[in-house]
């Protein structure tokens, strides 16, 4: 073609034609976004950062950073390692280092969280495919690794006084203290536990709300778990049924075991039920998309912590009961296809 | 029965941008100097031309007809001569024969344009002839041929006409502004379409951010017992027809059904006003009301344009483009509108808007894997899991995506609109339903 001939209008129509954009429709997208959403999760999770501060003292401080720190690093390491774009700046890591923290005693050594963060990013997020394929919540994984392979280091609480060494945490207490045969605890971490707990005594309620107890860093207040929580509600971040039909289930499956009526608020509020309904079971890349399967979900998941607490060898079941229906999460959703809209019945 | 608030269970709530012309009244385009008019703009089969290059033709007069039942006959929009007829690229993708006519500017009527005569005198088999012969088809971009729907078969029993102003895209104010300028005539419309079908019950169903429009509708409908205004909240796809009668009626049109299977018929507001026109003054669909607007052109409008004007007229009458390049040009409104190459088309029957986004606007956001949210799956009126079938169509695992009911997308959006890592769901949706659709008809 003759570029001397073309008039300048036609020019500028052909010039047109290769700026427009053509794609399929929509052409609009909302404001929401991957970063914006790990962001909420980590505003919700500051009161209660601040308040494991205010209760556990400076280690709780130590022990957070060098978690979201560690975390962050193995995320960035191992993806340039596998050649994948670094995506660090997506803040998954730094919730997941916060929750691997939370999960830790006060007393916990400085390595522990890196172990953990290991774990977590490498294990059991990275090796699956990132961020939405984990087939497990990275944290509470992490938590049950540390379980496992440094039982004493894990279950060895502090008390939130500096005077206090070790100390047990309300569930231990409920478990062994009240009838002080630590002897019957089949593992190292229930026989710390209940070594601890032989004779104690329970807090009152208004301290376990606001999270004045032993326990780990980051479960033991509720009232700063919930202010966090009430916010992911509001932004739509998490949906309400799952943490609601959690603690419900759990509330009835300890009355139907025989738990006694003064003992079910410390169940509540004690332990990393609250942590774990709210900010855990309410992962997305492990627990169901579908609105049906997140209730059957929710209700597993109290089913099972109920069990293991009042039936199990642990004092606390939650980490176990949501790692369980996370690993059942594909077949509830396979059961729970949403019915298409105008379906013909079969 | 309650008319008040209504809506359908899912759905996005979406920015509506119809500021930029809700309170602008429709004006008259410039009168084009050369229309290419497409002989192929609705569902159906192509008409053949019944003019020559070189023939003279007067305004309304039909210039492409086909002998297929689904189909609708096409007329010029202008007085003037064939110039040509040739194969040209239309707003939809398609490239079709277009009679091509050089306007003379003296705007001379055809004889066949003239009133119709009163409705009470006119039958239910001839008010569906005068259709057909004005050409009218789906105005809110599907283009299925009227007469076609008001046909249904003897056996699906036919209780409620509603009347589709819900107008849910984002930014087009055209039915908007006919409601609110001529709801006579939308009432009429009505009254036509309920003889014809032999109906009793008709409904018009509007969103609420179009107070006016309901207003004006309510008061040029009190007189009438059987027609009812029905305020629907204001949620996208909320003018989706399956989603407006169940909204309306309660009824769930059955997977793969139509509305007449739950005993409905949907009629988009412009629709209705040109069956009113087609009576009142023997008046083919040789024009519409199309909004031009976005941030990417200058003085955004609602104008009546003549079918077969450029694009690029269209959009010059407008202040022509905003400084800076435009991102996108769209046929329609942003959510299921189409993006176009060129603007040197023709507006056609269907084109119920042209959407300037700028350039910044259309810059493709980065695609992130899914975080499996399930916000996908909340916001799907059809309750389908669009990420599961996005996903399998990404693999060309059809089947899979087929055992997805990938074949219920009705491809409104919402969840590629919805999506926080940006995923082109609805994208790779329609890709599965037509790769799936392909394989059934090779079969």
């Amino acid at each position: 073609m003759d570029s001397k001939v073309m008039d300048t209008s036609k020019a500028k129509d052909l010039a047109l034609e290769n700026m427009l954009l053509v794609t399929s429709s929509p052409h609009i997208r909302s404001r929401e976004s991957v970063q914006r959403i790990m962001l909420d999760v980590i505003i919700a999770l500051i009161p209660a950062t601040i308040g494991s501060v205010y209760f556990f003292g400076i280690n709780a401080l130590k022990l957070i950073l060098i978690s979201v720190a560690s975390a962050v690093f193995f995320e960035a390491i191992i993806q340039k390692a596998f050649k994948r774009p670094v995506t660090i700046n997506d803040f998954s890591a730094i919730i997941t280092g916060i929750l691997i923290a939370f999960n830790l005693p006060a007393s916990a050594p400085w390595w522990l969280p890196i172990m953990g963060s290991a774990f977590a990013i490498i294990v059991v997020k990275q090796f699956f495919g990132g961020l939405g394929s984990n087939f497990m919540n990275p944290a509470l994984a992490a938590r049950a690794m540390l379980l496992t392979s440094w039982p004493t280091h894990m279950a060895t609480f502090t008390g939130t006084r500096p005077d206090v060494v070790a100390t047990a945490t309300p569930l231990a207490i409920m478990k062994y203290g009240m009838s002080a045969d630590s002897t019957a605890s089949a593992t190292v971490e229930a026989a710390t536990s209940a070594s601890s707990a032989a004779g104690a005594e329970l807090p009152t309620l208004w301290n376990m709300f606001i999270g004045n107890i032993p326990g780990a860093i980051g479960e033991t207040s509720v009232l700063l778990l919930l202010i966090g929580a009430a916010y992911l509600i509001i932004r739509q971040v998490i949906d309400w049924k799952i943490p609601v039909f959690y603690i419900g289930t759990t509330f009835i499956m300890l009355v139907l075991l025989g738990v006694e009526a003064e003992f079910l608020p410390y169940h509540i509020l004690g332990g990393g039920l609250i942590l774990g309904a709210f900010y855990m079971a309410t992962d997305y890349a492990s627990s169901p998309v579908t609105p049906k399967g997140r209730i059957i979900f929710a209700i597993g998941a109290g089913f099972l912590t109920a069990l293991i607490r009042v039936k199990g060898g642990y004092p606390e079941g939650v980490s176990y009961s949501i790692l369980l229906m996370n690993v059942a999460t594909p077949l509830i959703e396979k059961f729970t296809r949403p019915r298409v809209f105008g379906e013909v019945k079969k | 029965m309650k008319l008040e608030n209504l809506t359908f269970k899912g759905g996005v709530n979406v920015p509506h941008h119809k500021e930029l012309t809700e309170k602008i009244p429709i004006e008259k385009a410039e009168e084009p100097a050369v229309v290419a008019i497409p002989l192929h703009q609705h569902t159906g089969a192509p008409c053949e031309p019944l003019v020559k290059v070189g023939d003279t033709v007067k305004i309304g007069q039909k210039i492409g007809e086909a002998q297929a039942f689904v189909s609708a006959p096409v007329h010029s929009s202008v007085s003037g001569t064939v110039k040509s007829i040739t194969p040209m690229a239309i707003p939809t993708g398609l490239t079709v024969n277009c009679v091509v006519i050089e306007s003379d500017g003296k705007n001379e009527l055809h004889e066949s344009v003239k009133p119709k005569g009163k409705l009470e005198d006119l039958s239910p088999k001839e008010i569906i002839e005068i259709i057909k012969e004005a050409g009218i088809t789906g105005m809110g971009g599907a283009g299925f041929p009227t007469h076609v729907k008001l046909s249904p078969p003897p056996e699906k029993k036919i209780d409620t006409i509603i009347v589709n102003g819900a107008e849910c895209e984002p930014y087009l104010t055209a039915d908007h502004r006919l409601m609110v300028e001529e709801p006579e005539k939308i009432v009429f419309g009505l009254k036509a379409i309920m003889k014809a079908v032999g109906v009793e019950r008709g409904i018009i169903g509007i969103e609420k951010n179009k107070p006016d429009a309901i207003l004006a509708l309510k008061e040029a409908s009190k007189d009438e017992e059987n027609i009812h205004v029905a305020s629907l909240k204001v949620k996208y796809p909320q003018g989706d027809e399956k989603r407006l009668i169940n909204a309306i009626t309660g009824r769930k049109v059955p997977s793969g059904g139509l509305p007449m299977d739950v005993g409905a018929i949907v009629c988009n507001a412009s629709t209705t006003l040109a069956i009113a026109e087609a009576i009142l003054e023997g008046k083919p669909l040789y024009e519409r009301v199309v909004t031009i607007t976005g941030k990417g052109v200058k003085e955004p409008k609602n104008l009546k344009v003549k079918i077969g004007t450029s694009f690029k007229d269209v959009i010059e009458q407008c202040g022509g483009f905003n400084e800076g390049a435009p991102g996108k040009v769209i046929m329609g409104g942003p959510m299921m509108g189409i993006s176009q190459f060129s603007i040197d088309v023709p507006v056609i029957k269907g084109s119920g808007g042209i959407l300037v986004l700028t350039e910044e606007e259309a810059r493709p956001e980065p695609v992130l894997p899914c975080i499996r949210c399930g916000k996908c799956l909340e916001v799907c009126p059809v309750r389908l899991q669009p990420l599961y079938i996005s996903s399998y169509a990404l693999k060309s695992d059809f089947g899979k995506a087929e055992k997805f009911n990938a074949l219920d997308c009705i491809e409104c959006g919402a969840c590629s609109y919805i999506c926080p890592a940006k995923r082109p769901l609805a994208e790779s949706i329609r890709l599965a339903k037509r790769e799936i659709l392909a394989k059934r008809k090779a079969k």
